[in-house]
């Protein structure tokens, strides 16, 4: 894209050529009014109030590109009779009820009201009766809902259930004098109005995996949190910038925090904010803040417990859920101590990555979910995307309908919600262990073959096979004929009948035998047949690649040759590469310490069962604060440390007290900030001076930027043959958590309390014959469980899964590493 | 520059009821003194004093007000302890629970707690005004759309506890004293002017 001059109001501005005006102006500090827009999706057109005047001509500036050398002048009389009709028409017949309703002034009704200056009313309509309705986590009233659509443009172009749409008003139609005396766009914008509201797809019922984001972009009060209905108003609450504690997508939120009431002085979260325009937040992160943990108090007896603890232990247990800071000072007290430092899934990232490092010569990975936004053909191998890191899943979604891309989703469980993403979307449920073929497919289809190490080339060869099929192909063709038609010969007045000869083009199908190449990697990965046509088809126009790799690879069994097959797409396909972490700090921590996969003796566990166990969740030895009760840095998927701050007040120790009375000395915890290790590319900043902001042109001002460090490579680029046979075909079940849970911090908060069990698909449980809260017995090789079956319907196909945020649920202990394993479940 | 009003004295002139004391001048002379002495020790100053009071005692005609159990009646803008009133014909609760006295308190000393309760409308379970912070500066019941929040007319606020929360039970106009016609409207900071209907300009509406 070229740089290009535009004139806004007689400024010169610089931008990008095709970059829509009012984003130009706003990256500019140029303020043009908009309702319907939201950054990062596509123009609704349904406010028209971004009207501006183009070389002399009225255009929307939200859906016009600028051109090289274009006068834009934001504000003319016109324009403004327009502006100011548009308004006035918004607030026809909208209740008064200020007073109350929950958007308590950060409305743009009210906002743009003001704005144009209106002061009287010219129009009106008679109002139709439009009940509020309650959609579960969501709350949405019709009289107060302005139709700018924001929430069915975010949830399809970036969320990606497109699980609203309008629906029939009902309304009478608007009095005809108007249409004569009102300025023009005002009309119209009325006129659509004036026809619709919102509604779910399914009904009355509203499907959808629950992200809220529809309530985080509504301008006003129509849809808001059910649960935070009416607690509070807005300017009440002090809004602490923070990183969702939840999943490694780092998302910056603020936690809206006041007193808990009159005779309760103590803070609590009443809500979390996001800044819609440019972070989207899952419904873990929106509903899940309440995770602190609470009523702590110094207790001098555990502490010093802890403290004899930690002279006898030669192990420290731990969950990725805690700070870059918290990690250096385990690793501080390990090198100290020597204990072990033990912490699976980060181990597991780790050494992928360091298997991956071998090839690629760099200790990360090269992409981030920005890049994913911005490409047209996105790739995911071994993730459940949605749940593992729903960002990941808005950033797939909204790079397919904005970028007109395309993209593969490599998994063993269908997943609808990809699906429902895009038409130009395909999913491959291969059978569990199958990862391997996939990445060889990626290969295949994507490598530069003649610079790809000759091993490889050959290898893949083995897979293709000529074959001869018969096709049927439509041809045009052209064929003469004679019509006899009736013509009215206009001198007499009779109709004659005249002969004509007409060329016309047939298509005609033709049976075809052709030579074809044949991949038995399509096979091995389940594809659907004919998607060698489909993916020519996918690959039309297309420039920017990226592939988002996940869990089921670092738990592999051969992940290392996962890791090295990953490595070689990102040198040999235009790929760029990024990887899930697991957990929200399973990248910090596994950059951060040294770890190891064996207890010794003697456990501390920190947020995880040990012989002394420290914990975040209440209810171990030693209380720590949770997430949103420290502040500290996470590093995310994007490879970004973000500072988060400490939300509520934490009465009790903290793992920095232990570590002074251990010897290992700072004054605060984020002191050790400014000490994370620069050898594995942190920075040395201190913690006060991160920034934490997105700026006008949406550009991400968050902490800092992970270096990539350079490793040394061994040349050897050779990776092993997978075996066909280690596909498993058995029943499996699957180690993965529903929407809306992460770990045992979500189901914490009160509004996503609930119990796992095993999540089955709709279908299993009818072929199966269960029923919602059936009783059944998972059977594993190394271990069995008794849970309740419980339908999940963002799911198909017969493989269930077990959770991991019920503590009540052991899961973990029935998988070995890899997250399918062989089950039998009977009903009990 | 500064400027300030000049200042005329009203209060004497050749014209008005006030006049001179004739002041004797005092001695100076110890022997004067000792005359002044005597003559004001014999001379019986003291009874007439006596005698006034006396008289005035037996009058039984006294203008001191018996408070606590009189009262002064105060001005009707006076500012004293608030009061949350109900509406005349319902007896609903008038607040709705908006939260512009909070936001507007200078003081910071009023809090309410808000709920959704089960007529979907917004319901204030609780409201306090902390009179130990209270500067009674009207701005609350000036800034209330429902003229709900009112000054009322009990100016006591002294208590072993200054602090003492003001608490919504307190303030509510009871439903007894309202169905007896004993609630009164505030006419000071936020009541309606009178006339301001002439002001109001009608939004159309197509029924």
């Amino acid at each position: 894209m070229n740089e290009i001059t535009i004139t806004i109001d007689g400024r010169s501005v610089q931008t990008q050529e095709g970059e829509y005006i009012l984003n130009a102006a706003r990256a500019n500090g140029i303020f043009i009014p908009a309702i319907c827009y939201l950054t990062r999706c596509s123009p609704t057109l349904a406010c028209r109030i971004c009207l501006v005047e183009a070389d002399g001509k009225q255009v929307y500036a939200c859906n016009a590109k600028a051109k090289e050398g274009m006068d834009i002048t934001t504000t003319t009389p016109n324009i403004l009779a327009e502006r100011r009709a548009i308004m006035e028409v918004y607030d026809v017949n909208h209740p008064l009820e200020c007073g109350v309703c929950d958007q308590s002034g950060e409305c743009e009704l009210q906002n743009y009201t003001l704005e144009v200056g209106v002061d009287s009313q010219t129009y009106s309509i008679k109002d139709t009766h439009k009940p509020a309705q309650d959609w579960g986590l969501i709350h949405y009233d019709p009289a107060l809902c302005i139709m700018c659509e924001r929430c069915i443009t975010v949830c399809k172009d970036m969320i990606g259930d497109a699980a609203l749409s309008t629906v029939a008003r009902g309304s009478e139609a608007i009095e005809a004098e108007f249409k004569e005396s009102m300025p023009k766009d005002a009309y119209a914008m009325w006129n659509k109005l004036n026809k619709s509201l919102i509604a779910p797809n399914g009904g009355d019922r509203l499907d959808c995996t629950n992200c809220g984001e529809c309530t985080s972009v509504c301008p006003v009060g129509a849809l808001v949190s059910s649960d935070y209905q009416y607690t509070s108003n807005a300017w009440e609450h002090t809004q602490i910038p923070a990183t969702c504690a939840h999943c490694s997508a780092g998302c910056q939120l603020s936690y809206d925090i006041k007193h808990t009431s009159i005779t309760d002085p103590e803070k609590k979260i009443y809500r979390v904010k996001n800044e819609w325009n440019y972070v989207s937040l899952c419904g873990a992160g929106r509903y899940g803040y309440d995770f602190e943990n609470r009523d702590v108090v110094k207790n001098a007896a555990a502490f010093d417990a802890a403290i004899a603890a930690f002279k006898k232990a030669d192990t420290i247990a731990f969950t990725s859920t805690i700070t870059n800071e918290e990690a250096l000072i385990l690793q501080r007290l390990s090198d100290k101590y020597g204990y072990r430092l033990v912490n699976n899934e980060a181990l597991a990232l780790k050494k992928f990555l360091s298997s991956y490092s071998t090839i690629s010569g760099k200790s990360l990975y090269g992409g981030d979910l920005k890049q994913v936004h911005e490409s047209d053909f996105v790739v995911s191998i071994g993730s459940a995307l949605k749940t593992d890191n729903p960002n990941a899943r808005f950033a797939m979604n909204n790079a397919l309908s904005m970028n007109k891309g395309a993209g593969l989703y490599f998994h063993p469980i269908n997943d609808p919600v990809i699906a429902d993403m895009s038409k130009n979307v395909t999913q491959f449920n291969h059978a569990p262990m199958m990862e391997e073929a996939a990445l060889y497919l990626m290969l295949d289809l994507f490598g530069d073959k003649a610079a790809m190490p000759s091993s490889i080339t050959e290898y893949l060869a083995t897979f293709h096979s000529m074959k001869t099929v018969t096709v049927e192909e439509t041809v045009d063709e052209k064929v003469t004929e004679t019509v006899v038609k009736k013509v009215l010969n206009e001198e007499s007045g009779i109709e004659e009948e005249v002969s004509e000869e007409v060329t016309k083009t047939i298509k005609k199908k033709i049976s075809k035998e052709v030579e074809v190449d044949e991949n038995s990697l399509f096979d091995l990965v389940s594809a659907p047949s004919g998607f060698a046509d489909t993916l020519t088809k996918y690959l039309a126009k297309k420039e920017m690649f990226s592939l988002m790799v996940g869990p089921d690879l670092y738990t592999h069994p051969h992940s290392e040759n996962c890791a090295r097959l990953v490595a070689l797409i990102e040198k040999y396909t235009p790929f760029s590469v990024t990887m899930i972490p697991n957990l929200s700090n399973t990248l910090g921590v596994a950059m951060i310490c040294d770890l190891e996969n064996t207890r010794g003796s003697y456990t501390i566990g920190y947020n995880t069962a040990g012989d002394f166990t420290l914990s975040a969740m209440g209810g171990g030895d030693l209380d720590m604060p949770s997430l949103n009760q420290q502040e500290g840095t996470l590093l995310s998927i994007d490879k970004r440390v973000n500072p988060t701050n400490a939300a509520l007040g934490y009465g009790g120790y903290v793992l920095n007290d232990l570590a002074n009375a251990l010897g290992v000395n700072s004054k605060f915890t984020v002191d050790y900030t400014a000490q994370l290790p620069e050898n594995r590319g942190f920075k040395a900043m201190a913690f006060d001076t991160l920034p934490n902001h997105f700026t006008n042109t949406g550009e991400e001002i968050r902490g800092y930027l992970l270096e990539n460090i350079a490793v040394h490579v061994s040349g050897d680029e050779s990776v092993t043959p997978f075996n066909a046979d280690s596909a498993i075909t058995d029943k499996v079940v699957y180690l993965a958590n529903p929407v809306l849970q992460f770990s045992p911090f979500t189901a914490m908060s009160h509004q996503l309390k609930g119990s796992g069990g095993l999540y089955v698909s709709a279908s299993a449980m009818e072929s199966n014959g269960w029923n919602e809260g059936d009783m059944v017995r998972v059977k594993t090789a190394r271990g069995e469980l008794s849970v309740s079956v419980i339908t999940d319907g963002k799911i198909e196909g017969d493989i269930s899964y077990l959770p991991t945020f019920d503590t009540a649920i052991n899961s973990e202990a029935l998988f070995d590493g890899y997250r399918f394993t062989c089950v039998s479940i009977q009903k009990v | 520059m500064h400027h300030e009003e000049p200042f005329t004295n009203r209060n004497v002139s050749e014209s008005s009821a006030y006049y001179y004391v004739d002041i004797e001048t005092y001695p100076t002379e110890g022997w004067d003194k000792f005359k002044q002495v005597v003559k004001r020790t014999f001379n019986g100053e003291l009874f007439v004093g006596l005698w006034v009071v006396l008289r005035e005692m037996i009058k039984f005609d006294i203008h001191t007000l018996q408070y606590p159990l009189e009262k002064l009646p105060i001005g009707p803008r006076y500012r004293a302890v608030h009061k949350l009133l109900r509406l005349w014909e319902s007896g609903y609760e008038r607040c709705i629970g908006c939260g512009l006295c909070e936001k507007i308190c200078i003081s910071d000393c009023i809090r309410m707690d808000t709920r959704i309760d089960e007529n979907s409308r917004k319901e204030v379970t609780e409201y306090s005004i902390n009179l130990g912070r209270c500067i009674f500066c009207g701005y609350c019941a000036e800034v209330c759309p429902e003229l709900a929040i009112v000054h009322g007319g009990r100016y006591e606020n002294a208590s072993e506890q200054r602090a003492h929360f003001v608490i919504k039970d307190d303030m509510l106009t009871p439903l007894d004293l309202l169905k007896a016609g004993e609630q009164a409207e505030y006419p000071g900071f936020g009541a309606i002017i009178p006339g301001s209907d002439a002001s109001v300009k009608k939004t159309p509406l197509a029924y």
